[in-house]
């Protein structure tokens, strides 16, 4: 019985988790609740992607509902992957917020904090698995509005203004994608995501389905914060909490990426897409902006927070450059990077984290000497740190050696040129904090730090772990990664 | 083309145009919300059209009705509306914050200036 609900469990479960949360009063009870439900929720999108492995695409119609008309769960092998990465990162950052959240904000409002937190995992799973274009909608909403509440929970007054940035600038892009939803009704009278694909098949020239991909389009990047739609993003991975931050840098671009998937290749096709509309082209010019600009502003910034967020921006730039190559590998690539990027950002923002809680601070000259003081907190930010630019056995080597093999397979060399660029501006950045904590000397004021609690220091590590496994051991990720990419172009309408 | 007879997707374009005019240009938050709120507002004037049929009465199952306006939109547009209700809270429950931590909410004024300490 629970096998077959399996796919609205994963949404149901965190749903009713952030209801109770606010209930458990103020002790340790919203957290421990979060945490059962993140563990339920990881094992059960384990499973998911297990089954969906053996036994492909999975339709759930909900409440009974049989689709078209009613709203369908529909899980195929990308966004059960994406299910898995969010389930994942939620459960590892939870364990890490205990402590973490405990000191940055307080105590009165722990319970709604977890309550916020679990409304924002709700959203982000359920955009991942929902078959239904309005239902995206709504969960978008649904995440994007308990991020506001995450964000604006940071220590400092500044968090606030953040946050208003962050509200208006992502409600704009939801309500861009409600319009374009809208006009895809117009035009084709569903919503359902596998109808409006059969029926935009013949409509690649009707202005109003042009439109709406226009609006869907800007809507989604505006999400997943591809260049030049990224001014939201800096000041709210600066300022929300720590705990936070990683939850957003590792997911919630990453559901905004697989809306942008979704959308060009699922619903629109290939034809309407890269044919007729060449966004291909647009999302091409942007993503190597977003490397080259997002490297630079990285190595100019003075609190590494702020770095790692604007080393995100040129993150999301190689994610979106494989999904814009339109072929096999590229489009691997992307989804490879997806799943590594959330790896390794999550370990790396887990390790400034843990930096935080012991002084109150990310700014570069604060860390000075450090390195002796917390050993393990700066051998996982170094490591995190050489996933991001990518070092052999790690995971960063393999999504960057697809994505340069997948530019090399189109003859396109300036785009491997920018992806080894942005490599190398990433070892500038990297370095520069390896070289504040490591090769200089400790402040006075330092002497009397200590190494970070286990508590945070566990979760960082099982994310580092991981960064090292998945960069030796490639069997899930890549196999899982090109499966989807196949199945996603098949889908489309064949290899280009 | 009938222009004036699609005038309420004109006004819609309108309506949304002026929302977006005043998030970008004011500097006062609460306007910067106003704007958001009729920048929202102006996509639920478009949904609500876009169930529109001619010589269509209220979805109501009723005996003279020769035809119903489609309700699908409708009712879409009634999610959309809490969902537009609970961002305007939020909005403005950090525009109350905002007040608090900076003493003003002209987004000029604040932006330069540091902010108070507080608590």
């Amino acid at each position: 019985m629970i096998g077959d609900n399996l796919p609205a469990l994963i949404v149901v479960i965190p749903l009713l988790g952030a209801v109770i949360a606010p209930l458990l009063g103020r002790g340790q009870g919203p957290w421990w609740l979060a945490t059962v439900v993140c563990s339920t929720v990881l094992a059960l999108s384990g499973l998911l992607l297990t089954r969906v492995l053996a036994h492909g695409t999975l339709s759930y119609a909900l409440g009974g509902w049989v689709p078209p008309i009613g709203i369908e769960y529909r899980v195929d092998r990308l966004n059960a992957l994406v299910l898995l990465i969010v389930a994942a990162i939620s459960a590892v950052v939870t364990l890490y917020a205990r402590l973490s959240v405990a000191k940055e904000i307080a105590p009165e409002r722990l319970r709604f904090f977890y309550s916020a937190y679990l409304m924002c995992i709700t959203g982000l799973l359920g955009i991942t698995i929902t078959g239904d274009a309005f239902n995206l909608y709504v969960l978008l909403e649904i995440s994007s509005i308990s991020t506001y509440i995450l964000v604006a929970l940071g220590r400092q007054p500044q968090a606030l203004r953040a946050s208003f940035n962050y509200l208006v600038l992502g409600t704009i892009g939801a309500t861009f994608l409600l319009i374009g939803i809208g006009y895809l009704y117009l035009a084709t009278g569903t919503l359902n995501m596998t109808d409006l694909a059969v029926r935009l098949g013949e409509m690649s020239h009707n202005r109003t389905v042009r439109s709406a991909f226009a609006f869907i389009i800007v809507g989604a990047s505006l999400k997943l914060a591809l260049f030049p739609l990224h001014a939201w993003l800096p000041n709210a991975y600066t300022y929300a909490p720590s705990a936070v931050t990683a939850l957003l840098a590792a997911t919630a671009t990453k559901v905004g990426a697989y809306i942008l998937l979704r959308f060009l290749f699922t619903i629109f096709g290939l034809e309407l897409s890269f044919a007729t509309l060449r966004a291909d082209v647009v999302i091409l010019l942007a993503a190597s902006v977003a490397v080259i600009v997002g490297s630079l502003a990285a190595i100019r910034q003075d609190d590494v927070k702020r770095m790692l967020a604007y080393s995100s921006i040129a993150q999301i730039g190689y994610i979106a450059l494989g999904i814009a190559l339109v072929s096999v590998t590229g489009l691997s690539a992307g989804i490879l990077h997806l799943f590594n990027h959330a790896l390794m950002k999550a370990a790396l923002f887990l390790a400034l984290g843990c930096v935080a809680y012991r002084i109150n601070s990310t700014n570069i000259r604060d860390l000075h000497g450090l390195a002796r003081r917390m050993p393990w907190t700066f051998a996982a930010f170094t490591a995190g740190g050489l996933s991001l630019i990518g070092v052999p056995l790690t995971t960063g080597f393999i999504s960057k050696w697809y994505l340069l093999r997948a530019t090399i397979e189109r003859g396109w060399w300036p785009l491997a040129i920018i992806i080894i660029v942005g490599s190398l501006l990433a070892v500038v950045y990297v370095w520069r904090v390896v070289e504040a904590a490591y090769f200089h000397p400790p402040a006075e004021s330092a002497k009397a730090i200590h190494e970070a609690p286990a508590g945070l220091l566990l979760p960082t590590w099982a994310l580092v772990l991981a960064n090292v496994y998945f960069g030796i051991d490639t069997q899930l990720s890549v196999g899982t990664a090109t499966a989807a990419a196949r199945a996603l172009l098949a889908a489309a309408g064949g290899t280009p | 083309m009938d222009w004036i007879g699609h005038y309420n997707y004109w006004i819609y374009v309108v309506l949304m145009m002026i929302g977006f005019y005043a998030v970008i240009a004011k500097p006062n938050l609460v306007k910067k919300v106003i704007g958001l709120g009729l920048f929202q507002t102006a996509a639920f004037l478009f949904y609500i059209s876009i169930g529109m049929v001619d010589d269509g009465t209220a979805p109501i199952v009723w005996g003279h009705a020769v035809r119903y306006s489609n309700p699908l939109p409708h009712v879409l547009i009634l999610t959309a509306i809490v969902v537009s209700v609970s961002t305007m809270a939020v909005a403005l429950a950090l525009v109350v914050a905002i007040h608090r931590a900076h003493g003003s909410i002209e987004s000029n004024l604040i932006d330069g200036s540091p902010p108070k300490k507080h608590e």
